[in-house]
């Protein structure tokens, strides 16, 4: 049986990492590598890399920086922040990366999920979804929650796996930072509708959280960020509270 | 030393860091040569099938990989294309393993199989010395080679399907050895020092 996965997601700003509320106020939480090497050793399942301030120039120091994380982690991890090309997922699955994840790229050329999809396999990319609830709502964000698109959440989902992509990382601008439990309404209603794993992400605050969300949206892994870097919430006792109640973990 | 072929449908940096990992003497080839001069082999894959046999054939390697008789080892699509054929792009693969490759059903599961899934060794093999049974290993696959005489270790995802393979001196895991924390170097290990 596939074990459900925690991940600890790294929002890195110039290769540290840092962590704010509501997509805004960045707090420090120490350099990217050194915090990915902590994770490993913690057992978590997977990371997720998201340079928040990726633009042109800086691409290049992310190909750096995934190529000095793929020398001390042996566990899948995943690549977002402006990548807008073949050309750069190429580059970024070369240094090590096991997949991207594409946000506002995606919403302006959804055929680069096809194209990815079909060069590098569905498995390497990730459509990361950022959503919003307006009135009844689900409204579609791009560049890092600061602009609203026209599209609706859970047909912007469906799309996506119909393009190709091999995951969803949902995340709720409404709970980000909130650590109010993850936005089970929307996830329940999406691992309804799509056959590609979803990851939750955005709300946790408490062991609690992890379990709804497993338990009763049926989702294939959590991410957290602060919650884990400022050592809230520790990754075994996490794991341990999700076997005891009857979540299948990896050990 | 070992020969990482590089046919441009592979994790090589992946693979390449973990061999790093348990100080092996690897090279990272795409000729005939240096794998003709090589003690063993491994073949990484990510990707898609039809693509995969295409670059091995652009690269003249068909016909040597089939005819090798030094330890070889292929990763997740690597292993897949050491079957008859696949069914992903319909291709017809390098055919040392009877057997073809088939897609998961969708229509009740989440595919791709991503994240970690127990491993059940089904035969004794040199790979696993060393690796409790039914230890976790990261898998990243939408298509999988069904269970067959050849199956060493299984892993259960809807249906039971071959988590790695052996015949002679061919071997083959459908997970990420290179992705598997400690467990997973312990494969490559034995793959380097023991097969």
């Amino acid at each position: 049986m596939l074990s459900k996965r925690i991940i600890p997601c790294l929002d890195i700003k110039e290769g540290r990492v840092v962590k704010g509320t509501n997509f805004i106020n960045l707090r420090d939480a120490g350099s990217a590598v050194e915090l990915a090497e902590r994770y490993y050793h913690e057992k978590a399942d997977e990371l997720v890399f998201l340079d928040i301030t990726a633009t042109e120039e800086k691409r290049k120091t992310l190909v750096e920086l995934v190529k000095e994380i793929s020398k001390v982690i042996r566990i899948p991890f995943t690549v977002g922040g402006g990548i807008s090309s073949i050309e750069d997922i190429d580059a970024l699955l070369k240094a090590g990366a096991d997949k991207v994840s594409l946000n506002s790229s995606i919403v302006r050329n959804p055929r680069l999920i096809e194209e990815g999809a079909k060069r590098f396999g569905s498995q390497a990319i990730v459509a990361a979804i950022d959503v919003k609830k307006i009135g009844n709502d689900y409204s579609v964000f791009i560049k890092g929650g600061k602009e609203k698109t026209e599209l609706e959440g859970f047909l912007w989902c469906k799309q996506s796996e119909e393009l190709g992509a091999g995951e969803i990382l949902l995340t709720s601008m409404d709970k980000d930072g909130t650590k109010d439990g993850y936005d089970l309404e929307f996830l329940k209603k999406l691992t309804d509708q799509v056959r590609i794993p979803v990851i939750a992400s955005g709300g946790a605050g408490t062991k609690e959280h992890f379990l709804d969300a497993f338990k009763n949206a049926n989702v294939d892994a959590c991410l957290a960020a602060s919650l884990f870097h400022f050592k809230e919430l520790e990754i075994n006792d996490l794991k341990n509270y999700l076997k005891e109640n009857g979540i299948q973990i990896r050990g | 030393m070992i020969a990482l072929i590089d046919y441009g449908a592979g994790n090589t940096a992946s693979v390449a860091n973990a061999l790093e990992d348990i100080g092996t003497d690897f090279k990272i080839v795409k000729s005939e040569i240096p794998i003709c001069n090589a003690d063993k082999i491994i073949l990484p894959g990510v990707g898609e099938a039809s693509f995969a046999m295409q670059k091995i054939h652009m690269l003249n390697l068909f016909s040597l990989l089939r005819l090798l008789k030094k330890p070889f080892l292929g990763i997740c699509l690597g292993m897949q294309i050491l079957c008859e054929k696949s069914k992903e792009g319909d291709v017809a693969c390098l055919g040392i393993f009877d057997s073809t490759v088939e897609k998961f059903d969708n229509s009740k599961l989440n595919v791709p199989h991503m994240g970690w899934n127990k491993v059940e060794f089904v035969k004794e093999s040199k790979l696993f010395e060393g690796i409790p049974n039914k230890t976790d290993f990261y898998f990243a696959n939408s298509f999988y080679v069904p269970i067959i005489n050849y199956t060493i270790a299984s892993s259960e995802y809807g249906i039971e399907f071959s988590a790695a393979i052996e015949k002679d001196n061919f071997y083959g895991v459908q997970f990420h050895p290179e992705k598997s924390g400690e467990a997973g170097l312990k494969i490559l290990k034995n793959f380097v020092e023991k097969c």
